[in-house]
């Protein structure tokens, strides 16, 4: 590979030549079986009976499985059991999966799968939150995070708004479907290779479904053609699907899930349902927030609760808001089960937050970017999250002074101003918009991580650590990390396959964390194995040059070599050195383990320290609405963003920028929409609509904060996966702007997310008719 | 059954294919190239794309057997014999994530900057539109090829 600069991702050279390895393009073996899903096309159903008889018949197939063939648990929920790998009595959502099948070409299996025959007994679904709210019964008791008093603060307010608020699903979009690929080995071995961003969950739950051991199970994931969340659990289904069949035909199979389908039957970001009431000052300062939110988990928990949990921990984004009443309820419904996307939660209760800010610039007639900055938690007082945490470290107000200039925001905004009151059908708008993100599983256990470290005799480094790599960059980084701590050079150093034999017991790479774990293992490993090489090389430095003695604290690794500081003449290479220790019988190979000190929370009380810091971020965007047709050009977008020090700043630039635009898709253009009997309609790229080349900012200006290191983390560095998806909030927030210069904004717009072109066009006929 | 030949990635290959079997699956699972991946299966995404004669064309959505006595490119012929420039500055500017959508759109900007050596910003995300990319925002990619055109004044 090219030894160049080597700042790009690990992976570049294979991506722009086409050679790097998905599943679907793992080369097979010629008794290789393709693998096909039955999925339910009634979302809630008592099964009556079914007949596989002609299926099995159809030539070509050589498996079809249903829920009596499973040897163990029928369950693939990651956290409670209530998801069952095919349905057994009942259905309880359309793509809910019922039989397997494999066959030696997609076309039997297809064959097959016509011929399957189920009688069902219908039974009313739910199919909207609305309607599952209406019912009153959640999935599971509201949760709660409560601070001051918010009953006698509403009634002491100046002013107070109240209201709905709703947030639309996200369908993700990784552009490689769902796909594994398993192969059955001697007795009860089978290897994995999975599309998972949580491998040693696939493991757990493989093993249990096929009722083996988890030592007989491996779980290899190499790289992901984009995640997002979307496979922190439910890659583990496609994958115990294909190891259901290869334990059955004991032959390799494979599944990949056609677009539509997995479009159609895989979750997707909960749609949330958001009630609030507001008190705040003349000021506009928010004294008081009562806050409502409702998740649509699907028919299954999934992550649904830990997802709740952290759009409640950020229901008050950036904002000390003294007196707060944060209520959480999850409700099941007959669709496919919800789970993680980028953000987890962050976005829904975030979106919440600011459009109430929105809402209080407006009633106030201030600016809301001015409105935002007085509520800002600050940097010795009002500085106690909800939950109790503080806020150290607060970016906040420095990055809003420097983008604030930078993108020259009152200048255009008063230019704005002036452009929609000279143009009718025209209207642009502006908002500023802040993240303030925090990093950790709010699962206090899970956030640990575990690497193994290997130096060969010629010098060159393998890292082996618990973390995915599904684009974010996570093993480039991870490869720097790598290298800084050995002082090698980086094509020195591979970052392996992510795989269970080799890192057992891991975390999904989930919730921003990544580096910042798996980069601390991979630290800990090479210090384990330096603290071996360094007496040999000080006993090699003294044997050669006597007096002064190389003393251990003198050497340093750097450029290759290991070095006596204070008699620089003294250096051998890091390939010399490990020869040395080899020979010496010193052990070049070390396992490095992390877990984040001090995150902890109690539901009991609501109180915690569920976070081991925040990561803040800010953005202003500019739009151009059309009024006539409801369409909306993002005219300009400004972003500065805090990583701490940047491991890579090729890397953290892509993630703002791919995270702000996945971030519009959600507020803008993204749509879900189901059919009255719970079919969705916008299942492909024709109806569903992510940005496109032609939909970004024309002007996109991207920032890192700089020289603010961030302490207690791998190299002073930040997370950034999640943060700036929520930075695309400003965009929506300067649509509704748009649409409020159409009634000089003396009304307030009514306009949820996603505000689609459609969306918009209502939003500004009803501000016609207010 | 029907045999068919055509010129991949500049060698002439025979092959039977039965009439309803689709290019993307033939060049993947027969021919062993790679490059093209599947996205979507209805010709909206662009992972697909390979050069027909030429042009762009999705995979996905032709039949092989339309293909008979036709010109096929993939991304493995354009780096047969070393990285196109292109391909360079999208390595150098690390403009992909995932990479998966990689191969398409290295196709796309190719053709464009063959048809069109200067093209403007707005032109270039015109040639991009109908290649989705989910990690990027594809602003990386359209500086990287903005950048390129003005290497090559
Ligand atoms: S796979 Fe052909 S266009 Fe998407
Ligand atoms: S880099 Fe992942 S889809 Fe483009």
């Amino acid at each position: 590979m090219t030894k160049d600069r080597n700042n790009h991702h690990e992976s570049a050279a294979y991506h722009v030549t086409g050679t790097a390895v998905y599943i679907d393009d793992i080369p097979v073996s010629s008794d290789a079986l393709t693998g096909k899903v039955f999925f339910s096309q009634v979302p809630h159903a008592e099964i009556r009976s079914f007949d596989l008889r002609e299926a099995k018949k159809v030539k070509g197939v050589f498996a079809v499985l249903s829920a009596k063939d499973i040897p163990g648990i029928n369950n693939m929920g990651p956290v409670v059991h209530d998801e069952p790998v095919l349905a057994e009595v009942s259905v309880q959502c359309i793509g809910q999966a019922m039989f397997l099948i494999a066959a030696d070409s997609e076309a039997s299996a297809e064959e097959a799968s016509g011929k399957i025959k189920v009688k069902f007994r219908e039974k009313k679904a739910i199919l909207t939150l609305e309607e599952a709210m209406k019912q009153g019964k959640p999935m599971y008791p509201a949760r709660f995070i409560i601070s001051g008093d918010v009953e006698s603060a509403l009634k002491r307010a100046d002013h107070v708004i109240g209201g709905e608020f709703h947030t639309g699903g996200q369908e993700h979009w990784y552009l490689e479907t769902h796909a594994a690929l398993c192969v059955p080995g001697e007795g009860d071995e089978m290897r994995v290779y999975a599309s998972s961003q949580h491998p040693s969950e696939t493991q757990t739950l493989v093993a249990e479904v096929l009722s083996v051991p988890k030592n007989v199970v491996e779980v290899e994931v190499k790289r992901m053609g984009g995640g997002f969340g979307g496979k922190e659990t439910q890659g583990n289904h496609i994958a115990i699907w294909a190891a259901l069949l290869a334990k059955t035909t004991r032959q390799p199979v494979k599944i990949r899930l056609c677009r539509d389908d997995d479009q159609k039957y895989t979750g997707k970001r909960h749609p949330f349902l958001i009630r609030y009431q507001a008190g705040f000052s003349k000021e506009g300062i928010l004294n008081a927030l009562d806050v409502d939110l409702n998740s649509n988990a699907g028919y299954a928990t999934d992550l649904s609760r830990a997802i709740l949990e952290r759009a409640m921990f950020h229901a008050e984004n950036a904002y000390f808001i003294p007196n707060i009443r944060i209520k959480g309820t999850v409700w099941k419904t007959n669709q496919p089960s919800n789970t993680a996307f980028r953000g987890f939660g962050g976005p829904q209760g975030i979106a919440a937050i600011e459009n109430i800010i929105d809402r209080i610039a407006r009633r106030l007639g201030l600016c809301s970017a001015e409105i935002r900055r007085r509520n800002f938690y600050g940097a010795r007082s009002r500085n106690k999250t909800p939950y109790g945490q503080i806020v150290k470290h607060n970016h906040l107000p420095l990055i809003y002074d420097k983008l604030l200039v930078s993108s020259q925001y009152l200048k255009r905004k008063n230019e704005i101003d002036a452009f929609n009151k000279k143009n009718e059908f025209f209207k642009k708008g502006i908002a500023l918009s802040p993240v303030k993100f925090g990093i950790s599983f709010t699962t206090s256990f899970l956030n640990q991580a575990g690497a193994l470290v290997h130096l060969y005799t010629d010098g060159t480094i393998l890292v082996n650590h618990g973390g995915t790599e599904m684009g974010q960059g996570l093993h480039t980084k991870i490869r720097r990390i790598a290298a800084k701590e050995f002082g090698a050079a980086i094509d020195k150093v591979v970052v392996n396959a992510t795989n269970t034999s080799r890192i057992p017991n891991t975390s999904a790479t989930a919730a921003s964390s990544g580096t910042d774990m798996n980069g601390m293992a991979v630290k800990d490993a090479i210090r384990q194995i330096k603290a071996g090489i360094l007496p040999i090389v000080a006993d090699h430095f003294n044997l050669k040059f006597g007096k002064p003695k190389t003393r251990l604290t003198d050497l340093v690794f750097s450029e290759d070599h290991v070095i006596d500081d204070r008699h620089k003449e003294r250096k051998i290479t890091l390939r010399e050195a490990a020869n040395l220790a080899y020979l010496q019988r010193v052990s070049l190979s070390a396992v490095g383990f992390y877990k984040t000190p001090g995150v902890f929370f109690d539901w009991n009380t609501g109180k915690g320290h569920p976070f081991y810091y925040f990561a803040f971020g800010m953005a202003v965007t500019e739009v151009l609405v059309d009024t006539l047709t409801g369409a909306v050009k993002i005219l300009r977008a400004d972003i500065l963003h805090d990583v701490g020090d940047s491991i890579e700043p090729l890397i953290d630039r892509g993630q703002i920028e791919g995270g702000y635009i996945q971030g519009v898709g959600w507020c803008t253009t993204e749509e879900l929409r189901w059919d009255e009997k719970g079919n969705l309609l916008t299942h492909s790229p024709d109806t569903y609509k992510i940005p496109t080349a032609a939909d970004i900012p024309d002007v996109f200006n991207v920032e890192l904060l700089k020289d603010h290191p961030n302490p207690g983390t791998i190299h002073h560095s930040k997370a950034v996966g999640e943060p700036p998806f929520m930075l695309g909030i400003s965009c929506w927030l300067a649509i509704k702007y748009a649409i409020s210069a159409s009634a000089n904004h003396r009304k307030e717009p009514e306009l949820n997310i996603p505000a689609t072109n459609e969306a918009i066009l209502f939003a500004l006929e009803k501000l016609k008719s207010k | 059954m029907k045999k068919i030949s055509f010129i991949l990635n500049g060698e002439k290959r025979f092959i039977h294919v039965e009439p309803n079997e689709i290019l993307l699956d033939v060049l993947r699972d027969r021919m062993g190239t790679k490059s093209p991946k599947c996205g979507c299966d209805s010709g909206d995404c662009g992972a697909c794309t390979v050069m027909l004669n030429s042009k762009t064309a999705r995979s996905c959505m032709i039949f092989a057997i339309e293909t008979d006595g036709q010109e096929i490119v993939t991304l493995e012929g354009i780096s047969k014999s070393g990285l196109t420039p292109l391909q360079k500055i999208f390595l150098e500017q690390n403009v992909f994530q995932c990479g998966y959508c990689a191969p398409g759109m290295i196709l796309s900007a190719t053709e464009l900057l063959g048809k069109n050596p200067h093209p403007s910003r707005y032109e270039v995300q015109e040639a991009l539109a109908g290649n989705l990319c989910r990690c990027t925002g594809y602003t990386p990619i359209i500086d990287a090829v903005l950048e390129l055109t003005k290497k090559q004044v």
